[in-house]
């Protein structure tokens, strides 16, 4: 199903209090409807924080959070969440409820019967590689990979024009993790949707982005940029550094290969391609 | 058994009473200490607080409080009423915290999915977090029900009709078999009870059967 308007998600001089910490102070973005957005950034720095404040889940303390142009604290919030996407790892999952009542969840919230629900989970689960052969069973008896499938399918079944991620892929291999990666940026390219993408993991940042910021403590926003860009040029030591360049450990580089831009590491060896 | 057979009819009555007097309490500590348990969890504050109160309620010794429960609701002094609250009194007082533990015990990852995914608060309760908190209530409910059927024998004491009718008469008239039967019934009918509670806790929660079972291979 194609989504015609994508929406966008401006934070307005977003300020976030836990305790006595700011765990978000004075962050204003943009982020335009249809992009896939990753929020890189090392525990601590607020992106789960940042994320969960467009479907209210953490409640600012000043600021506000505009979704297509329109304040969601002056939204209902449940109507609100049901029309968002929400993914996170696997452990999020309904330990108590099979494939098929964990990917219904939404429409069956929104009121839809209980068939019709069915239907519109099963179409869900084939958009992300899952059989009907697995819809009877519970979550415990999937592997790591269908488990995160499961997780994408439940926030797609939701018909939602904007999704939220939160670090689904942290707890998978690494080779499910690339096939993941893969037909999440697929999922986007079919759908258009508006994605924002939280993780710590440089190399899963610079597969999906199409533009990626880089979160330092407090929600400062250290470099906001393509992938190529935070490659060829970090802004600033902590970018450097997330990136492996200024300890030598990784130094990742671009390098053209034909048209294509290939991400080479300090030995010359391709870890990836640039899909854009 | 001959006392046994010559007695049916006041056997059976007895045991009746004894189950009109235990599943009621039973269902009432369950209906009130649920609730609470699940309060106990929206702070640390709430949790101190309905915790301690709670936990003190099981040492209030017994006697004085089935002598006391008749003035304060106004019932009969030998009613089966004044049992069931009592019973419910320490049945709370005993499930309270189970009940705090159970909700405690639900991922909060799972919670956070409910709400992300735009449970009401109601709808999350009732869908969520009863059902995952499920296996420890049940747990905790089986010692509140062996707990409220053997206590309810000292109903006898003060002459409330019960299997402890048959302790106390058969001591004082020293028929042994009576005060046999009286301790036979009591632990079958805890075994009734608890065997049925474990039966309805394994068939409501298909999920926690199939754990461990061969997992899916393909990624």
């Amino acid at each position: 199903m194609p989504y015609t308007s994508a929406p966008s998600v401006q934070f307005d001089r977003l300020r976030v209090r836990y305790r006595d910490t700011d765990v978000l102070q004075d962050v204003s973005l943009t982020i335009e409807g249809g992009s896939f957005t990753v929020l890189l950034g090392p525990s601590g720095s607020g992106k789960t924080t940042l994320l969960r404040t467009v479907n209210r889940m953490v409640d600012p303390a000043g600021g506000r959070v505009l979704l297509d142009g329109s304040d969601v604290s002056l939204q209902n919030v449940v109507r609100l969440r049901r029309s968002i996407g929400y993914v996170m790892q696997a452990s999020g999952l309904f330990p108590h409820r099979t494939v098929l009542d964990n990917v219904a969840t939404v429409p069956r919230l929104l009121g839809v019967r209980r068939e019709e629900a069915r239907t519109t989970a099963l179409a869900a689960m084939a958009r992300v590689g899952l059989g009907p052969d697995l819809a009877h069973r519970y979550p415990s008896q999937l592997s790591g990979g269908q488990q995160q499938r499961v997780g994408v399918a439940r926030a797609l079944a939701a018909g939602p024009r904007i999704m939220l991620m939160d670090e689904p892929f942290g707890a998978v291999d690494p080779i499910t993790r690339r096939a993941l990666q893969h037909e999440i940026r697929q999922l986007h390219a079919g759908t258009g949707v508006t994605i924002l993408f939280v993780t710590h993991d440089v190399d899963e940042a610079l597969a999906l982005g199409d533009r990626i910021l880089v979160l330092d403590a407090g929600g400062r926003v250290a470099q906001d940029a393509t992938p190529t860009g935070i490659l060829t040029n970090p802004a600033d030591d902590f970018v450097a550094e997330m990136l492996g360049t200024a300890s030598g450990d990784r130094s990742l580089r671009i390098q053209d290969a034909r048209g294509a831009e290939l991400v080479v590491d300090r030995s010359g060896r391709p870890i990836g391609v640039l899909e854009r | 058994m001959n006392w046994v057979a010559a007695n049916t009819a006041q056997i059976v009555g007895l045991l009746l009473a004894h189950v009109a007097i235990t599943i009621p309490a039973i269902l009432l500590s369950v209906a009130v200490a649920v609730p609470l348990g699940r309060l106990a969890q929206a702070s640390g504050r709430a949790r101190g607080g309905i915790l301690a109160t709670t936990g003190i309620l099981y040492a209030i010794p017994s006697l004085p409080l089935v002598i006391v429960i008749p003035a304060v609701f106004g019932l009969p002094l030998r009613s089966a009423a004044t049992m069931i609250i009592a019973l419910t009194v320490y049945g709370v007082a005993l499930l309270a915290r189970t009940a705090a533990d159970a909700f405690a015990s639900v991922p909060a990852e799972v919670a956070a999915a409910a709400t992300a995914t735009g449970h009401t608060s109601g709808a999350q309760f009732l869908h969520v977090e009863l059902p995952l908190a499920m296996p420890v209530l049940i747990a905790g409910t089986r010692v509140v029900a062996m707990s409220t059927i053997g206590l309810a024998t000292i109903g006898a004491l003060i002459g409330i009709p019960s299997l402890g009718s048959l302790l106390t008469d058969g001591f004082q008239r020293g028929i042994a078999a009576e005060v046999a039967t009286g301790i036979v019934l009591t632990l079958a009918l805890a075994a009734v009870v608890d065997g049925s509670l474990w039966l309805a806790g394994r068939t409501s929660q298909p999920w926690t059967r199939v754990a461990g079972r061969a997992r899916g291979v393909a990624a």
